[in-house]
C-alpha cells in the first residue's frame, strides 16, 4: 500500500514537474558554491542527473560562496544579480534573508515531500533556521591530529589542543572568534550550556581570549578550509581545526597519518538561498533545480562523495557507500552517534547579535 | 690563457677559504638536520683540513678530488639515503673542485696581474652577489615544477619522490587539468579573452601613441595622464569602478565587457612602448611620402609602421600577458561564464590547494619561455635581414 502510494505520489511529482518545464524556464543555471571536493559532490550527485534529465540546459558554476555576502550586495547595487541560486552557511542566509538579498521560501509548497510524504518542513525540523534557507547538508568544525607527531596517546578531548606541554608542537585554528571562544572557554571550565552566557558577560570574552593567550604563539590561522589539511600533510602542525569533510578526504582518499578528534565538534549547517528579485524565467529554472536537488534522495546520494551529513531526517537511512572507495559512509558523518558523543551546537542567533563586536575584539587581540 | 702567472697559495690561506665554504655548506647540512652550529663546526673543520693539505696535492689532482667526491657520497648516504648521496655528489664535484682552485691560485690566472687581492675578492663577490639573485628569482618558479609530478593531492615532497621512487609521481595533475572541465572551461576563456584584448590594446593605444606624439595637440601630457592611470591607480580600483560602470551598461559578466576591461589595462603599456620608438622616429620621412603622394593611411602602413614596430610587438606582449595573467579586474567585471585560467587558479589555491595548479603553472611557464624565444628568434633574424638589405 505504501509502495503504491509513493509511485503515485512519484508520478505526480514527475507529471507537475514536467508541466511547468518547456518554454517557461531559463536555459542557463548559475550556481554558487565552494569549489573544491564539496562543489564536486554537488556537481555529481545533483548537478549531473538533473543536466541528464534537461537537455537544454547549462549549468555554470561560480565558486564564491565565500564572497556571497558581500557580492550579493554589489549585485544588488548595481541592479545585475546574475547568481540563480547560492550555496551559503546559514549564518550568511541569515544575513541574506534580514537585508532582503534572499527571497523567503514556502518550504512545503517549492520542496520536495519525504518519499512517505512526511512535509519538507517536518523532514529538515530544526534546521530550517531561515526562512531563505534550504539546508543540505549538516557538516562540523573538528579537529584532525597527525598520528605520528602525538606520541603514545592520542588526543581525545579538545582541550588537548589548549596542552602545550602534553603535545608540543604549532597548531592550525581559523581566523575568527566563532567556535575558537567557546572551545577556549570550554577547557577554561565553563559548562556547555553556559557558554553564551559566559561570553555575553562583562569580561567573558577576555576570558576567552585570555586561555587563547596561552598557545597564541603556537597557532596557525587559517582562512580556508584547505589549509589545514595541507599543514598536516607537510606536518608543520601536529592539529588543525577544519570541515570534517576535508579531514575525511585527506585520511580516506590520500591515506594520510591523521587521525579525527570528534570531542566538542562544532555543527553547523549549508544550504541553499534563492537571490531576491530574479526574472520569472530564471526563478522558475532554479525553483525546478532546488526542489529536484533538495529531494531525500538526492541528499542522500551527495553522501557518497563526502563526509556531510544529509539534512532530511529521510535521507538518513539511505546514506550507503563512499562512490570510489566503496567504504560505508555513516561512521564518517559528524552525525553518527559514535562521533556526536560531545558535540558543541553553535548558537546562530546570539553570534548574529555580537559578531562584529567580537570580532573587532579578536582582531584586536590578534593583532596585539 | 692565463695573464696572470700562477703559484701555489700556502696551506693556511686555502684551508681558511675552504674551511670558510665548508662552514656555510655545514651550516644548510646542519641545519637539515637539527642542529646548525653543529654543522658549521663539522663542515668547517673538515675542509678546512682539505684545503691545508690541497696546496701540496696540486700534482696529484684526480684521485683527491675523486677521494673527497666519494667521502661526500658515503656521507650523503649515511645522512639520509639515496637523495642526500645525490646531494652529496653535487658537493663533492664542488668541492673537489673549488680546493684545488684555490689552492693553485688558478682563480688569479685570468684576472689582471695589477688587481690587488681586495679587487680580485669583490670581482668574485659580485659574481656570486648577483648568481644569488638569479637563484632567487628562479628557484620558485623551479620548485614548483617538480612538486607538479607529485602523486599526493598536497604541495608536499613526499618521501616518495625525494628518494627518486617513480611511485611517487605521476601525471594525474596534467591529466586533471585537461580532462577537468572547470579547467578547460577557463583555459578556452583566457585563450579567447587575451587576444582580443590585445588587437583592441594594440590598436588603440598605437593610435593614440601616434597622436599624443605630433607637436601640436592640446593639453598633450594632461591626456597622457589620464590614459596611463590604469597602470597608476591600484588594480581594485580600477575594478570597482569598472563593476558598477560596466553593470549599468549591461556590460557587467559579459565576454566584452571583460575584453573591454583587459584593453583598458593593456592600452597603457602600448602607449609606454610605442611612444619610446617614436622618439626615435624622423619625422621628414612621413613629408617625404606625402611629397612622393601617398596618402597618410598608406603612409602609416607602409612608412610608419614598420619603423614603430618593435615598439608596437613588445606592447602587445605586454598588453597579452596583462590580460593573460589578470584575477582582480575579471573577478569583477566578469561572472562566472567568464572564469579564466588565473581566476581558476585563484579558486584552486583558496579552496583546494591542488596540485593541478602548480601543473597549470609549469605548463604556463613552459608556454612563456617558447613565446619568449620565438619573439627573440624572430628579432635576431628581422635584425639579420635588415642588416643583409643594402642602406
Amino acid at each position: 500500500m505504501k509502495v503504491m502510494k509513493t509511485l503515485a505520489a512519484t508520478t505526480a511529482l514527475t507529471v507537475s514537474a514536467g508541466a511547468v518545464s518547456a518554454q517557461d524556464m531559463s536555459n542557463e543555471l548559475v550556481l554558487v558554491s565552494w569549489g573544491g571536493a564539496y562543489q564536486d559532490s554537488q556537481q555529481k550527485a545533483y548537478v549531473e542527473p538533473y543536466l541528464a534529465m534537461n537537455p537544454g540546459l547549462t549549468v555554470t558554476w561560480d565558486s564564491s560562496s565565500a564572497e556571497a555576502v558581500a557580492k550579493l550586495r554589489a549585485m544588488e547595487e548595481a541592479g545585475n544579480v546574475t547568481w540563480d541560486l547560492v550555496d551559503a552557511v546559514a549564518s550568511d542566509s541569515m544575513r541574506l534573508c534580514d537585508e532582503g538579498l534572499a527571497e523567503e521560501l514556502n518550504h512545503d509548497e517549492m520542496l520536495a515531500a519525504a518519499p512517505d510524504g512526511t512535509s519538507a518542513s517536518d523532514d529538515f525540523g530544526d534546521l530550517l533556521v531561515s526562512d531563505c534557507f534550504v539546508p543540505q547538508i549538516v557538516y562540523s568544525t573538528t579537529f584532525g591530529y597527525r598520528n605520528d607527531m602525538v606520541g603514545d596517546t592520542a588526543p581525545t578531548s579538545v582541550c588537548d589542543i589548549f596542552d602545550t606541554t602534553k603535545y608540543p608542537g604549532k597548531r592550525s585554528l581559523q581566523k575568527r572568534p566563532i567556535d575558537n571562544v567557546e572551545w577556549a572557554l570550554y577547557c577554561d571550565g565553563v559548562a556547555k550550556d553556559e557558554l553564551y552566557d559566559v561570553l555575553g558577560s562583562d569580561g567573558g570574552m577576555e576570558r576567552a581570549l585570555a586561555k587563547l593567550d596561552t598557545i597564541k604563539d603556537d597557532v596557525v590561522w587559517w582562512t580556508a578550509g584547505a589549509e589545514t589539511p595541507q599543514l598536516l600533510a607537510d606536518g608543520e602542525v601536529v592539529f588543525g581545526s577544519t570541515f570534517n569533510g576535508r579531514l575525511f578526504s585527506a585520511i580516506a582518499e590520500q591515506n594520510q597519518p591523521i587521525g579525527m578528534l570528534w570531542d566538542m565538534q562544532s555543527f553547523d549547517l549549508d544550504g541553499w538561498i534563492l537571490p531576491a528579485g530574479l526574472p520569472a524565467d530564471r526563478r522558475a529554472r532554479a525553483l525546478d533545480f532546488l526542489k529536484f536537488a533538495t529531494d531525500t534522495q538526492r541528499l542522500a546520494d551527495q553522501a557518497a562523495y563526502i563526509s556531510y551529513g544529509p539534512a532530511r531526517a529521510s535521507s538518513a537511512p539511505l546514506v550507503g557507500k563512499h562512490a570510489e572507495l566503496g567504504i560505508d559512509m555513516a561512521p564518517h558523518m559528524p552525525t553518527d552517534p559514535a562521533n556526536a558523543g560531545n558535540i558543541h551546537v553553535y548558537d546562530y542567533e546570539w553570534w548574529a547579535d555580537n559578531r562584529d563586536d567580537l570580532n573587532a575584539k579578536f582582531e584586536a587581540w590578534l593583532a596585539k | 690563457m692565463a695573464i696572470t702567472p700562477v703559484e701555489n697559495q700556502t696551506p693556511t690561506f686555502t684551508a681558511a677559504v675552504v674551511g670558510a665554504a665548508g662552514a656555510l655548506a655545514g651550516l644548510f647540512v646542519g641545519t637539515a638536520q637539527g642542529s646548525g652550529l653543529l654543522g658549521v663546526v663539522i663542515g668547517g673543520v673538515l675542509l678546512a683540513i682539505v684545503g691545508y693539505v690541497a696546496p701540496s696535492l696540486t700534482e696529484r689532482q684526480k684521485p683527491v678530488r675523486w677521494a673527497i667526491l666519494v667521502g661526500f657520497i658515503v656521507a650523503g648516504l649515511i645522512i639520509g639515503g639515496v637523495p642526500a648521496a645525490v646531494v652529496g655528489v653535487l658537493f663533492g664535484l664542488f668541492f673537489g673542485w673549488f680546493a684545488f682552485w684555490i689552492a693553485s691560485s688558478r682563480y688569479r690566472a685570468h684576472l689582471a696581474p695589477y688587481l690587488t687581492p681586495k679587487q680580485v675578492l669583490w670581482h668574485y663577490t659580485f659574481r656570486v652577489i648577483c648568481g644569488s639573485i638569479f637563484f632567487f628569482l628562479i628557484a620558485p618558479i623551479v620548485v614548483v615544477m617538480p612538486l607538479s609530478f607529485n602523486a599526493q593531492d598536497f604541495f608536499t615532497f613526499t618521501p616518495e619522490m625525494l628518494r627518486l621512487d617513480p611511485e611517487g609521481y605521476s601525471f594525474k595533475h596534467y591529466r586533471d587539468f585537461f580532462s577537468n572541465s572547470e579547467w578547460q572551461a577557463s583555459l578556452w576563456n583566457s585563450v579567447r579573452i587575451a587576444p582580443v584584448a590585445t588587437l583592441l590594446s594594440v590598436g588603440f593605444g598605437t593610435l593614440a601613441a601616434i597622436g599624443l606624439s605630433q607637436p601640436h595637440v592640446p593639453a598633450r601630457r594632461a591626456i597622457m595622464a589620464i590614459l596611463i592611470s590604469p597602470m597608476i591607480v591600484p588594480l581594485i580600483i580600477s575594478a570597482a569602478g569598472m563593476y558598477f560602470f560596466y553593470s549599468r551598461l549591461g556590460l557587467q559578466g559579459s565576454y566584452w565587457g571583460v575584453v573591454l576591461a583587459h584593453a583598458a589595462l593593456g592600452i597603457p603599456f602600448v602607449i609606454i612602448t610605442v611612444t619610446a620608438t617614436l622618439v626615435g622616429f624622423d619625422r621628414s620621412l612621413t613629408r617625404a611620402a606625402a611629397n612622393m603622394g601617398a596618402d597618410p593611411v598608406t603612409t602609416f602602413f607602409r612608412v610608419q609602421m614598420p619603423l614603430i614596430l618593435p615598439g608596437v610587438i613588445s606592447g602587445a606582449l605586454f598588453a597579452f600577458i596583462t590580460s593573460f595573467d589578470e584575477v582582480v579586474v575579471v573577478l569583477f567585471v566578469g561572472s562566472a561564464g567568464q572564469k579564466t585560467l588565473p581566476w581558476q587558479m585563484f579558486l584552486g589555491l583558496r579552496e583546494q590547494i591542488s596540485p593541478t595548479i602548480l601543473a597549470v603553472a609549469t605548463i604556463l611557464v613552459v608556454i612563456s619561455i617558447a613565446l619568449l624565444t620565438t619573439v627573440e628568434l624572430l628579432r635576431r633574424r628581422s635584425e639579420r635581414l635588415r642588416g643583409m638589405s643594402p642602406g
